[in-house]
């Protein structure tokens, strides 16, 4: 067994494993954790395929940003997970069930699989020789000449889904003070201060 | 010698995990969003993996879009759920359909 092959095994099995851990820990918390993990094995995987810049753009978009965005909502919202948990076990039978299905489904579609005669001429762009174009290169080219569009359309899909996050939590509280910018630049001695002549004995 | 097989396995099984998941979690948002965020991983996983033995480059381009889009849902599910959570003060999905006409 080369050390491509035992690396693949390793990766894998974490990989799954920590799926598993995903949907069966207590803690929500715990569950981001093998989420992470999950990333980053499975970058590694796509680094035995050969495709660097996808398991950069793995653990830099999925483990910096989207778990940690996890994180974030898992640990501000208040939540009673064990009362979440505690109906968990009834679910169980029926989900077995959906997923042996599943399983099943992709098992007999998996073993009539096989590639056609013509497949290796039908490629939308053959990989150049990573010798001499490295994978990151390789991708560019793609990506900025055929796929401009797509490339600008998903550049859009992430505006909107920003726009939207924003415009979800937003929210103007009317009980805090906040600072206004406007009123502290118009202000001048003449108004902020009110002279009173005070007679003795007496009070305002 | 590690084939395509092999790594379609890998796969199916983070697919089957995550479709596991979002039945035997039905009651957490976050475990739900978290198991798509998986079964998007495992699609990613077969794009890759198909791109790299039939040797064509398109496979991981669309894998940069799925990662986009995976990015995006993950964003507006999660502002969709502190919404509800300020509203409701729970994450439960049971309460979810107290909109229904």
């Amino acid at each position: 067994m080369s050390v491509a092959d035992f690396a693949f095994y390793c990766f894998a099995s974490v990989t799954v494993a920590s799926g598993l851990f995903v949907v069966l820990a207590r803690n929500p918390v715990h569950s981001v954790l093998w989420l992470i993990l999950a990333f980053l094995s499975s970058a590694g995987l796509f680094v035995l395929l050969g495709a660097e810049f996808v398991a950069m753009l793995l653990v830099i978009v999925y483990v910096g940003a989207v778990a940690v965005l996890f994180l974030f909502v898992v640990m501000m919202l208040d939540v009673d997970f064990s009362e979440l948990k505690a109906r968990m076990a009834a679910y169980f039978p029926i989900a077995a069930l959906i997923g042996a299905v599943f399983l099943a489904q992709l098992v007999m579609v998996f073993g009539v699989w096989q590639s056609s005669d013509g497949a290796a001429q039908l490629r939308g762009a053959p990989t150049p020789d990573p010798a001499e174009i490295h994978n990151t290169k390789a991708l560019g080219n793609l990506l900025y000449d055929q796929y401009i569009h797509l490339f600008q359309a998903a550049g859009l899909i992430l505006l909107v889904a920003m726009i939207g996050a924003i415009v979800l939590t937003l929210r103007h509280r009317t009980d805090v003070k906040r600072q206004d910018v406007l009123a502290q630049m118009y202000r001048d001695p003449a108004r902020a201060m009110e002279l009173k002549d005070v007679k003795p004995g007496q009070g305002l | 010698m590690i084939g395509l097989e092999h790594y379609l396995t890998v796969a199916a099984a983070l697919f089957v995990i995550a479709v596991f998941g979002i039945f035997a979690n039905r009651k957490n948002v976050i475990v739900i969003l978290m198991s798509i965020e998986l079964m998007l991983l495992s699609v990613n996983i077969n794009l890759v993996a198909f791109s790299a033995y039939l040797g064509d480059l398109v496979g991981q381009v669309f894998t940069m879009f799925v990662l986009t889009v995976a990015a995006a849902e993950a964003a507006i599910g999660l502002a969709i759920l502190v919404c509800f959570y300020r509203n409701r003060g729970s994450i439960a999905v049971d309460d979810v359909n107290v909109m229904k006409g």
